[in-house]
Parts: C-alpha cells; sequence; structure tokens
C-alpha cells in the first residue's frame, strides 16, 4: 500500500488525518513540523507528502523545495495544506515545486479524494 | 472469614437478572437488615483497623483495602444499639455508597451476614413513622421473607449524615 | 467513509489552549513599535493553526473570528502594517474571546456574544473594510457552465510541469470518471532520443469528453496545473464559450511570485528559536495515576517483602547462603522500585513556567490600571514540580502578584520622591531545595507598613495593648483572617479574598507561604511547596498504640526532655526551654483524644517540629523507621480529619495516619492541651492547685 508522510504542527489534524488516510489502508507517517519531516524523508520513501504550509522550525514552501531537491522525491507527488484565504499561498507552493493543494477546512472525504487524485 | 461469607462473595460477583431487587441481610442483634447487593462490593472478616482522631466512636477507623484507605463504621454504634465482642462470625460488609456527589467505599461491621432475597418492588413497605422512638433516617422500607422483617436500608446516609457535608465544604 | 470527528476534540482543545497561552506571551512580549519578526509569525501560525483546526472541526464561531484576527496578523507579518500598542491590545483581547469560545465550545455554556462581537468589530475598524474583506479571494467563482453534449479540450503542458510532480496520465484518468474520453496525443515536440530529457515533458492532448459534464469539474482537474499549461476548452455544441480567466491568472501569478520570494526570507529567521522541544506525547492524566497507584503498590509490596526478608534473616541464620541471595534480591527489588517510582513521578512533573507565564498579562493589565510602571522578572522557569501542585498553586500566585502591583510597588510618583527608579521590578525566582520547591515573588515597593499593620492588629484586638511584637509577627500578622482584608479593599485586590486565604490553600497543599519586608525597599513572599502529593519522605513515630508519620520537611531535631527546660504557663500549657527559646508541647495523644498514653513529660522523647514559622515540641513514644512514604487520601472515602493530612500503608499492610504539623500547632493554639480526663502529673516546680486535683 502506499506510504505518506503527513506534517502538520497541529496535533489534532496530524490525527485527523493519519486516522484517514490509515482508515482507507494507506501507510502514514507523522511529522510536526518541516525540519522532522525532511529527516524523516531522507531515510525513508514516500508515495505522496502532505504538509501544512505554517509551521514552526521550517515551513511547506521550505519543505517543499528541499524535498525537489532530492533526487528521491523529484516526482513525488507533494501536497500543501492551505486555507482558503491563501490564495498566494497556493502559488507559493506550486513554486516551490509542490504538486496541488488542500483547501483547509476540509472534511476526511475531501482528503481522501484529492489523496486519491495523486495516488490513483 | 466464614463459609457463608466466601459463598456470598461469590454470588456477589456473578450476573444478576432478575426483575426484583436483590438484597443481602445481616444480623444486628435480633433483627435482619438488608442492603441493596449491588452497593456490595464484598465481605470479608473482621481485622483491626487504624483509629481516626476526634471522629465519632462509631468510626472505628480505617483499613487498607488493596491501596485505598477505606473508613469503618460499627452499625451497632451508629445505630445506639449496645455494643458486643467482635467474634468469629463478625464481618465487615464493604459497600459503594453515594453521598456528597460522588462514590465513596466504606465498609460497615455487622453481627454476621445472613442470606440473599429477592424483594420484588411491589412488596416494598413504606417504614411507619416512629416518631421519635427510632430513627428512621437509615430506612428505606419493610419486606416479609419468609415470614421475617427485614429492615432494607438507605446506606447513602450512614456515613454522609450531616458532619460529612459539613467538612466537605471546609476542605475545599 | 464517516469519521467521528469528535475524537479529534480533545487534543484540538488542548493544543488551542496552549497556542493562545502562546499567542498571550508573545503579544505581551512584543517591542511595540520595532517588532520581532519571528515573534509575529509564532503569533501568526498559532492564530492560524487555531483557525484552521476550528474550522475543520465544526467549531464556525471560532473560525471566524480567528480569521478577522489573522488577517491583522498576516498584515504585520507581511510588513503592511504597523505594530501599535492599539493593536496588540485588541490581539490581547481576541486572545480573551477566542478562549471564552473554546471554552464554551469545550465545557458547554453561553458564548458573551455582545463581548464577541464589539472584540471583532474593534478587529474590522483597525483594519479598516477592505482589510476585512481582502482575504475571502481565491475560490474559483466561474459560472459553473454544464453543456449537454461535451467539451473539447485542448492540454498543452509547459515543459517543467512533471516536475511538480503532476501526472498528465492521472489527469486523463479523471476526465475520464467524468465522462466518455477520447484522446489524441500529439507527439510532435518531442525531440530526437539523444536530446531527450525525461524530466521534461513534451506531449501535449487533445481530448474529447462527451456527456452531461459541468465545466467546473473539468477546471478542477486541471486546478493545480492552470499555471503549468495551455489548457483550452471549449464547449462542443454550443460554441459561444470562451475561456477568459487565462489573462487573470497570469495577473495574479506575478503577484505571487513576488510574494513567495519575500516570504521564505522571512521565514529562514523565524526558524532559529524553539529547536530544544523535546518530542513528547499526550497522555492522559488519569493513565499516568492509575500506574502512580500501581507503583504506589509496588512500593508497600517490595517494603512488605523486605520485612518479612529481614525477619527471616533473623530466624534463619543457619542458611546463610541462600538467605544471603534473598537479601541481595530484596535490596535490588527496592532500588529498582525506587527508580521506576521516581520515573513515574516524573511524568507528572512540569516546568512552573506554567504558572509564571500567567503573570506578565496580569502585570500588564494590572499596571495600566494602576497607572503604575512594573518591569517584570522571572528566573527559573524550568523548575519542575507536580501537575497537581501546580494547578493549585496558580490562584495563590496571582494573588500575591496582585498584592504586590497593588500595595508593594508604589506609583512612578512615589517612587521617584522617594529616589527609586520610577519603574518598579517583581521579581518571580522558583527553585528546588531539599524535596521543596520555593518559589519567591520580590518587590521593591514600599515594604510592609508595620505601624499600620500593629495598630489594626491592636484595634481588631488581635493583639494586646502592651503586647510586643518581633517585627517578623509582625509581619506575619498579614495572614491573619482578620486583618488581610481590611483597608486593603480595592479594585484590584479586594475580590474579598485575603492573604490568609493564600496561607490555607498553601498549606492545604502541604506548603507554606511568609513574608520578609523591609519598609521603603520591598518585600519578598517565599512559598515553600512539596514538589509532589504523591510521596513524601517520613518519619514513623510511635504514639500509644498507634504509628503516625510526621513528614521529615518539617522535623527541626528530635531530643528527650529535661525536666529542668519544662516549664508551665497557668497551669494550661507546657512550655519547653530549647537552648534560647520557649516552644509549646503539644501531646499528640491530647489533641487526638488517645487514651492511655504515658503522662509524665520527663525523659519523653519530643520531636521538635516547624509549621508556618511556628516551632512546636511533639511528645511520641518512640521513634521508628525513617521511610519514604506513598500519600493515600483520607476523603476519597471519608473526609478530611483535623491534624491529619492523609494516610499511607506501612510494610505490613495496615494504614498509618500522616499528621499535618501546621494543622497540630493550629488545634493546638485553639484548644491549647486539654485535659478533662486524665490530668497531667505537672512536672516539678509547676503550679500546686493542679497538683492537689490530681491527687
Amino acid at each position: 500500500m502506499a506510504s505518506i508522510l503527513a506534517v502538520d504542527d497541529s496535533a489534532s489534524m496530524r490525527q485527523m488525518v493519519t486516522f484517514t488516510l490509515k482508515g482507507a489502508g494507506y501507510d502514514v507517517t507523522e511529522a510536526k513540523d518541516g525540519m522532522e519531516a525532511l529527516q524523516i524523508a531522507k531515510s525513508n520513501s514516500y508515495n505522496l507528502v502532505i504538509t501544512d504550509i505554517n509551521m514552526p522550525n521550517m515551513d511547506g514552501i521550505t519543505l517543499t523545495k528541499e524535498l525537489r531537491a532530492l533526487p528521491a522525491y523529484k516526482f513525488t507527488p507533494i501536497l500543501t495544506l492551505t486555507t482558503e484565504s491563501s490564495a498566494d499561498k497556493k502559488m507559493a507552493g506550486k513554486q516551490a515545486g509542490a504538486t496541488g493543494w488542500i483547501v483547509k477546512p476540509f472534511n476526511p472525504d475531501q482528503l481522501l479524494a484529492t489523496v486519491k487524485k495523486v495516488l490513483g | 472469614m466464614t463459609k457463608a461469607a466466601s459463598e456470598l462473595n461469590s454470588i456477589i460477583g456473578s450476573e444478576l437478572d432478575s426483575d426484583a431487587d436483590q438484597f443481602l441481610t445481616f444480623i444486628l442483634g435480633e433483627e435482619e437488615y438488608g442492603v441493596d447487593i449491588l452497593r456490595v462490593q464484598e465481605i470479608k472478616g473482621w481485622d483491626s483497623v487504624t483509629p481516626i482522631p476526634n471522629t465519632p466512636d462509631y468510626i472505628k477507623g480505617v483499613i487498607n483495602l488493596r491501596g485505598t484507605i477505606v473508613p469503618i463504621v460499627d452499625l451497632r454504634q451508629r445505630f445506639n444499639m449496645p455494643e458486643i465482642e467482635y467474634g468469629p462470625i463478625t464481618v465487615v460488609i464493604v459497600l459503594k455508597i453515594e453521598c456528597a456527589d460522588r462514590d465513596r467505599i466504606m465498609g460497615i461491621v455487622v453481627d454476621g451476614v445472613s442470606d440473599v432475597y429477592d424483594v420484588p418492588q411491589e412488596e416494598m413497605k413504606e417504614p411507619p413513622d416512629f416518631g421519635n422512638v427510632v430513627d428512621t433516617e437509615f430506612v428505606r422500607g419493610l419486606a416479609t421473607v419468609e415470614e421475617k422483617m427485614i429492615i432494607i436500608l438507605d446506606i447513602d446516609h450512614l456515613l454522609s449524615g450531616s458532619e460529612i457535608k459539613a467538612t466537605d465544604g471546609l476542605a475545599d | 467513509m464517516s469519521i467521528d470527528m469528535e475524537q479529534f476534540h480533545q487534543t484540538f482543545f488542548e493544543e488551542s489552549f496552549e497556542g493562545l497561552d502562546i499567542m498571550e506571551n508573545e503579544l505581551l512580549n512584543l517591542d511595540v513599535g520595532n517588532a520581532d519578526n519571528e515573534s509575529i509569525n509564532t503569533i501568526f501560525r498559532s492564530a492560524h493553526s487555531i483557525k484552521g483546526g476550528s474550522g475543520t472541526f465544526g467549531f464556525t464561531a471560532i473560525a471566524e473570528f480567528t480569521h478577522v484576527a489573522e488577517t491583522l496578523l498576516d498584515e504585520m507579518r507581511d510588513g503592511t502594517r504597523q505594530v501599535t500598542q492599539e493593536a496588540v491590545d485588541i490581539l490581547l483581547k481576541s486572545v480573551d474571546v477566542m478562549r471564552d469560545m473554546l471554552g464554551v465550545y469545550k465545557d458547554g455554556g453561553d458564548m458573551d456574544e455582545e463581548n464577541n462581537n464589539a472584540v471583532q468589530k474593534e478587529l474590522e475598524d483597525l483594519l479598516g473594510v477592505e482589510g476585512a474583506s481582502a482575504s475571502d479571494e481565491g475560490s474559483n467563482d466561474s459560472a459553473n457552465e454544464t453543456t449537454a453534449g461535451g467539451w473539447q479540450i485542448s492540454f498543452r503542458p509547459h515543459i517543467e510541469m512533471l516536475r511538480t510532480g503532476n501526472d498528465p496520465v492521472r489527469m486523463m484518468h479523471a476526465l475520464g470518471e467524468l465522462g466518455k474520453i477520447e484522446v489524441v496525443v500529439n507527439i510532435s515536440e518531442l525531440p530526437s532520443f539523444a536530446d531527450l530529457n525525461p524530466e521534461d515533458s513534451f506531449l501535449s492532448w487533445e481530448i474529447t469528453l462527451t456527456g452531461d459534464i459541468s465545466k467546473d469539474d473539468i477546471v478542477e482537474v486541471f486546478d493545480w496545473v492552470e499555471d503549468e499549461c495551455d489548457l483550452d476548452i471549449q464547449p462542443i455544441v454550443n460554441e459561444s464559450e470562451n475561456v477568459a480567466e487565462a489573462p487573470q491568472a497570469a495577473a495574479s501569478d506575478t503577484l505571487a511570485t513576488e510574494k513567495a520570494e519575500k516570504d521564505p526570507a522571512a521565514k529562514k529567521a523565524t526558524a532559529k528559536k524553539g529547536g530544544s522541544e523535546t518530542a513528547s506525547i499526550r497522555v492522559g492524566i488519569d493513565k499516568v495515576d492509575e500506574i502512580i497507584n500501581l507503583v504506589g503498590e509496588l512500593v508497600i509490596t517490595q517494603a512488605m517483602l523486605g520485612q518479612v526478608g529481614g525477619e527471616i534473616s533473623e530466624d534463619e541464620k543457619h542458611d546463610e547462603s541462600r538467605m544471603e541471595k534473598l537479601l541481595e534480591g530484596l535490596a535490588q527489588l527496592e532500588r529498582n522500585t525506587r527508580e521506576i517510582q521516581e520515573s513515574v513521578m516524573r511524568i507528572r512533573m512540569l516546568p512552573i513556567s506554567f504558572v509564571f507565564s500567567r503573570v506578565p498579562r496580569l502585570v500588564h493589565d494590572l499596571s495600566s490600571k494602576l497607572n503604575k510602571k512594573v518591569n517584570l522578572v522571572t528566573l527559573g522557569e524550568g523548575t519542575e514540580l507536580d501537575k497537581t501542585v501546580m494547578e493549585k498553586i496558580g490562584d495563590p500566585m496571582v494573588h500575591l502578584v496582585r498584592n504586590a502591583l497593588d500595595h508593594g510597588i508604589e506609583t512612578p510618583e512615589q517612587r521617584l520622591e522617594a529616589g527609586k527608579d520610577e519603574t518598579g521590578t517583581l521579581t518571580l525566582n522558583a527553585y528546588h531545595k531539599g524535596g521543596n520547591i520555593v518559589i519567591e515573588l520580590s518587590d521593591d515597593g514600599a515594604g510592609i507598613n508595620k505601624e499600620r499593620v500593629l495598630n489594626k492588629a491592636r484595634s481588631n484586638g488581635l493583639v494586646g495593648e502592651n503586647e510586643e511584637l518581633s517585627d517578623d509577627a509582625i509581619n506575619d500578622l498579614i495572614f491573619h483572617p482578620g486583618l488581610s482584608t481590611a483597608e486593603a479593599l480595592s479594585d484590584v485586590s479586594g475580590r474579598g479574598v485575603g492573604m490568609d486565604v493564600v496561607r490555607k490553600n498553601i498549606k492545604s497543599l502541604g506548603g507554606s507561604v511568609r513574608v520578609d519586608s523591609t519598609e521603603g525597599k520591598g518585600a519578598v513572599f517565599t512559598i515553600q511547596l512539596p514538589l509532589t502529593l504523591a510521596i513524601l519522605d517520613g518519619q514513623l513515630v510511635k504514639v500509644g498504640n498507634e504509628t503516625f508519620v510526621v513528614p521529615l520537611v518539617s522535623i527541626i531535631e528530635s531530643i528527650q526532655v529535661k525536666s529542668d527546660n519544662l516549664n508551665g504557663i497557668a497551669g494550661k500549657a507546657d512550655l519547653y526551654k530549647l537552648r534560647d527559646e520557649y516552644i509549646p508541647i503539644i501531646r499528640a495523644d491530647h489533641i487526638f483524644n488517645m487514651h492511655g498514653g504515658d503522662s509524665t513529660l520527663d525523659n519523653r522523647l519530643m520531636v521538635v517540629v516547624e509549621g508556618d514559622g511556628h516551632k512546636a515540641g511533639i511528645i511520641v513514644d518512640d521513634l521508628l523507621a525513617q521511610q519514604q512514604v506513598v500519600i493515600k487520601s483520607l476523603e476519597t472515602n471519608y473526609q478530611r480529619v483535623d491534624g491529619i493530612s492523609g494516610a499511607t500503608i506501612l510494610g505490613d499492610g495496615t494504614v498509618a495516619l500522616i499528621l499535618d504539623i501546621s494543622g497540630m500547632i493550629d488545634m493546638y493554639k485553639e484548644k491549647g492541651t486539654p485535659e478533662p480526663t486524665t490530668p497531667v502529673t505537672p512536672p516539678q516546680g509547676n503550679d500546686s492547685d493542679i497538683a492537689d486535683e490530681a491527687a
């Protein structure tokens, strides 16, 4: 089954994302900020990375850039979690190399539909 | 502990499915009293207690019940009945009582345990008004089983009385 | 798939309350006019997380409110808005509103709509109308067209599209799910094999999608790549459709790029702080308590085995090698048990910063209300103590801070007049001392006006007209119920709670509080508290037939009573001359109404103890072992008992009561050492009429 790295500094969002994805049969690893995610990503491989944008230590935009610079993550889908108010953030994510975004607030069904879109 | 007590302990542990309420009865002098069996945690033999200073005489003290400190009330003294020596059939019935908005565990010392009876709701009689002769504060009702009268106790008032609520307020 | 979102609420509430605390703290620390980027970012992030979470979990009122606050913060973060005191104050109010709303969602109750709306209005006024609405863009508002026939789509990815992980094949699949699809691939751009870079995209597609499909659904498929491809979507039947979005998208694109470039730079600076957090998990306190109980049981079992082992070794010396092994094993069990207990206790330990963090806001609000200038210094914030103790020390601390600001620190004018800096300093300091945590709260204000306190005490009859008191004793009077609230009634600290309540609360935790003051220079309140309410180092003593535990921290020394040092007062109280002071003798068997004790005092053992700054000697029959005991509450199943702070279970499984030294001293003061039944044989040279009575 596909493995997913879920990055968010909010524990409740992480819980929700992980619970939803695990329920759908995905393997999920959690990271609480970009820095931690990058470390984890370097020592494992994932089919998809879902990351929040606003995080301490390393934000989602920087994480996306750093990941794209790694050969193993050149084409890995990366989705950013973004709020409707930050249209510019979607674009910033894309500029950094993100595949797409999931607009917050989202419910578990929307999350799964979006994940399915990139993982097929 | 007596054999009867250990048998009763096993009854307490088993599932109860009757519509009628079940009561554990015990002897105090010439009288037989009953308590709701669902409130009974266990029955154990009398063992020494640690007295608590400045408490009413009927509070015998506290015991260690698997790590919890549990007060022991002598029911004879609580009811102002003459005291008797504790003997080999003297038992402590450990009860769960609800008082001052929470559950507490308490043990009562009685002369000996008697039996377990089913008492259908409709057979429970209101206690008559004894006036000042008998304190009916603790009596929930009267039931007749096998020609005997059983006094069903309202155990939530045994320890609560007035003093525990008053001091609780202070403690907070 | 249906998921019960409620299971995440607890975590959301916890992290959101924490987030609000962080916001509050950072806001209070903001240097107005020269605000630190990192701080603003931290505040923004907290608000942002709360907004995201509350939206996701359906707490719309918070989400909507926070959105407005976030917009303001976003402007500060972008540098388009100055950080003013006004803005900070409104944001602090917003924090209160959010906290309130969270509380209502968590525990029920009613929202204070009026206040919430008022604060939201303040935020919006500050933002200006355009600020409030500008942020709600971004959703795709194109009219939802449908055509019965279908669509002709021309999709031509830019060369670098694959690099964002977008795969055209998936898009074809997604389109295929919308209707019947026919795809023609155009490979004309494909370079010769030698020149082909597999990471680039050279193909383009002409797609015919037939069926009753809305244009939005198609646009959504290409949503993520709209700026990385040339896309043309035309209805097959109706030729008049036109895609007007392209130029718009391009315009917003350049804008986004500028922002994106500015942002990471700002973010980089933010990455420094906070890297030292250790990974943590959230565990329900009930689970920890359960483990603590189990470990407590283990300690008791271990003590029981130790005792049995000790007894056996006396009896069966003949089998020495086996005996030695058993004792060795028992010793090891004791070590292991102790270690487990300590580690488990540590789980409950939290840094005192949880309490200290409430203070800056308090000082901020109070000093502006009182027109005083106060600089707050906190030290030793990392000092750890038990969560239970922490929860209960918050209110007394808040009261002491109020007191210091209200009565301690003077107004700037008064301070200047007294030759002090116009800004007063309030210092909070915490450190460990023995098995205790000490919290010092010191101010450089006016100190306690001893004359006023003494006069008040005399007029209340607390102190006799001619009674002289030491300075310390006068200062200590402020903790007296009859004095503390008097003359202290003001808007700030006169909430009906006085210093007596502070002392009472601290005492109920097994702690003590005292004050040292120098008039004109300031005052220091020193709170001493046990690190935990779960265990205690105790001295076991025998009184009559009963074993009691005396907390080791209250014991000064244990001595044998010498009759030469005994003195009586009015035949009622016994005093003992200990070096150069007289201490009252407390007879535990009397104040606890225990019978059958030895009634003479001569040659008896006396444990000299101290509680709340008062010394006393407690007469005991025997001194037993010193050991660590697990504190059990008497109140769980019974009630509080005067002079007893709790109970513990000894190695033999029996219960021993733990003495509450301060409580015993209070009892002694109230009833003296009354003796209704068996009078004391008075020590030599004592009042004679008692001796007559006894005879």
